[in-house]
């Protein structure tokens, strides 16, 4: 049962987990480690009402694979983890984005690697969720700011997991997790639900093309559907030797994504003609949106989603400016990718400020750093 | 139900090799599920990595193909979302009991209604014969070139000590006992847990003297004791199996409740 619309004051983890309530979700399977295990806290007592199912399994593995199985008998599925167990996850990840599966994995990012500070919030797990598996695949990621995108954007990782059949990421940290804010739930929510075979609907899912996406084959319903991680052709035949199998397998996985990339990017720009821009995400964010919310030398870039990279603002902000400033919690993940994208653009100075140890840059670390580089 | 209604004969012919005991546990699953008159498209048969869990993609039903090792967890999920479908796995010793350890014994534990068939050929098969959890001690293969110092696993006490309903062990040489014991298995509510100990001429029988299968076959008749023999001849069973001996027989049949009944979730469907 989808939370009131109203006004509420909660916890970020609390907001994740009544997003994914009025997105649908009905399983989660989770694993507790700080600091986000109030998601699956809060799960275990919502799931209930909502006639879903909260397990909490043996260890991390498990869970994106009960959440892979659970997802092929047509629900909506979730887990929620930070970083020792979001590196257990990958392998399956990997397979969720082969097999083609709709899921939903927040990640409220700690710092690393290993254990590190499981308190403290980082942003090192940016190149791990694009990457982190073997193989060449795309995923969909969104980075939230407030209590409030820990709503919405948790909302928007299940519509397009599956509207595209991807393993969709919450790339949350320890900070946005554990704030507390205002969180306004709307009269009217957009859910999208997967384009399953056998059945026609004028759903808006049906403006992705069916040969882009294949229309999902839930289990149990006569289909004689055949999944694997292996290379398989559209009929599901396994051909692994078949380089032109898997050339077309593979580019279909990614190009179903890319091609959708303005569709999937969701950004905010604050004073856009600014001489100095600066690009940032999350709440690493927090401090520039200060600092550009003040001083009309400086504009902001704000990306509510990472991947795929939003290449087209990047490159539009990149083209008028003279400077653009990158704001991490990471010695610099992607800082490189919005650099490519810049320099492209003709921006010749792409300065990076990175922050490490667990709290996002501050406004006067900004300003100083500003200074430095002669914007202000 | 014929026998090219329950397998699909577009994925013929199959990878397993000539002698492999797979194809007698696919033929002793083929009857029991038969005969059982179960309805093939409430089923969905999974899997994980290696020649046994390479079976459910032989059947004409829906089959997930999983990730080495996780077939039981993919499982959960799946069994929860739709608790109407009918779960089987087919797995083996080194999907199952090394890498998959922790799912296996926690999969008994949550006593979740499904049948896990897991063909033990004692060897890492598909990837050329390494030593797995259950190869014999002093046995050969190719990472134990001096004979392996390390005692096997026995997944079947494993399954009983955890708390699965329903626990049997055959070989591939019990063809009845294991047609019956999958039966029963694929009629109990909850945790149903076969081990089928088969040969691997292949990679097993050939490193160690018995590269013919049928002298493989000649093998698992002379080393299998009846469960009930051993216990009435107070020996322990587990040191029975470290002796090179192979205790056959149901281990277990009992109906604990299981986990979808204990928290409700039959109703959903």
């Amino acid at each position: 049962m989808t939370i009131a619309p109203g006004e509420y004051f909660v916890q970020g983890n609390e907001a994740c987990v009544e997003g994914a309530v009025a997105a649908g979700v009905r399983f989660f399977a989770g694993y507790p480690i700080t600091p986000s295990t109030e998601i699956a806290e809060g799960l275990s007592h919502r799931l209930k009402g909502a006639d879903g199912v909260f397990l909490q399994m043996e260890d991390e593995i498990a869970c994106i694979s009960a959440v892979i199985g659970a997802s092929w008998g047509g629900v909506k599925s979730m887990t929620a983890t930070s970083g020792p167990g979001f590196s257990l996850m990958q392998e399956a990840i990997g397979y969720a984005a082969m097999s083609e599966t709709p899921v939903v994995i927040v990640n409220v990012m700690r710092g690393g690697p290993s254990t590190g500070q499981p308190t403290r919030a980082s942003q090192g797990d940016v190149m791990q969720t694009r990457y982190g598996s073997h193989g060449d695949y795309q995923v969909i990621a969104f980075a939230p700011a407030s209590v409030q995108e820990m709503f919405d954007l948790t909302i928007e990782s299940f519509n397009y997991a599956e509207k595209y059949r991807v393993p969709a990421f919450l790339l949350s940290d320890a900070e946005v997790g554990h704030m507390r804010g205002l969180l306004t739930v709307p009269d009217k929510i957009r859910i999208v639900n997967r384009k399953e075979k056998g059945l026609r609907r004028p759903d808006e899912a049906y403006d992705v093309p069916d040969d882009l996406v294949h229309p999902f084959p839930i289990f149990g319903k006569g289909h004689k559907t055949m999944i694997t991680g292996m290379t398989h052709t559209d009929d599901s035949r396994i051909e692994p030797e078949d380089a032109k199998v898997h050339q077309q397998l593979i580019k279909r996985l990614s190009e179903k994504v890319l091609k959708n990339r303005k569709d999937i990017n969701k950004w905010e720009l604050t004073c856009p003609d600014s001489k100095t821009m600066i690009v940032s995400y999350g709440s690493s964010a927090l401090g520039a949106k200060e600092v550009a919310a003040s001083d009309e030398r400086v504009g902001l870039l704000r990306l509510k989603s990472i991947w795929p990279l939003p290449e087209e603002p990047i490159y539009e902000v990149a083209s008028k400016c003279d400077q653009i400033l990158v704001c991490e919690m990471n010695l610099g993940m992607l800082y490189w990718s919005i650099k490519r994208v810049a320099l492209e653009a003709g921006c010749k100075k792409v300065e990076l400020l990175s922050k490490v140890g667990g709290e996002p840059p501050t406004p006067s670390e900004v300003r100083h750093k500003l200074r430095a580089m002669g914007a202000i | 139900m014929e026998l090219f209604e329950f397998y699909r004969r577009d994925r013929w012919p199959h990878v397993f090799c000539p002698g492999c005991g797979n194809g007698t546990v696919m033929n002793c699953f083929y009857r029991a599920f038969s005969e059982l008159n179960l309805p093939l498209d409430r089923t969905a048969f999974i899997g994980g990595i290696g020649c046994s869990s390479r079976i459910p993609l032989y059947i004409n039903s829906d089959a997930l193909h999983t990730t080495h090792g996780r077939a039981i967890a993919f499982a959960t999920g799946l069994k929860l979302s739709k608790p109407e479908l009918k779960i089987v796995i087919f797995t083996g010793d080194g999907d199952l009991g090394a890498i998959g350890g922790n799912h296996f014994i926690n999969g008994c534990r949550r006593n979740l209604d499904m049948t896990v068939v897991c063909i033990n050929n004692n060897i890492y098969g598909m990837t050329g014969g390494q030593a797995s959890i259950t190869t014999p001690h002093d046995f050969q293969s190719t990472t134990t070139p001096f004979g392996n110092k390390e005692y096997p696993f026995d997944l079947a006490e494993i399954a009983v000590a955890a708390g699965a309903n329903y626990v049997a062990r055959w070989t591939t040489r019990h063809v009845h006992e294991l047609t019956k014991s999958m039966k029963t298995a694929l009629q109990k509510k909850g945790f149903a847990f076969v081990e089928v100990v088969s040969q691997c001429p292949t990679n097993f029988g050939r490193r160690n003297k018995m590269a013919d299968p049928t002298q493989m076959l000649e093998w698992f008749k002379e080393s299998s004791v009846r469960r009930d023999k051993a216990r009435l001849a107070a020996v322990d069973h587990v040191d029975l199996n470290l002796a090179g001996q192979i205790t056959v027989g149901e281990f277990v049949d009992r109906n604990r409740e299981c986990y979808e009944e204990l928290i409700g979730v039959e109703k959903h469907g």
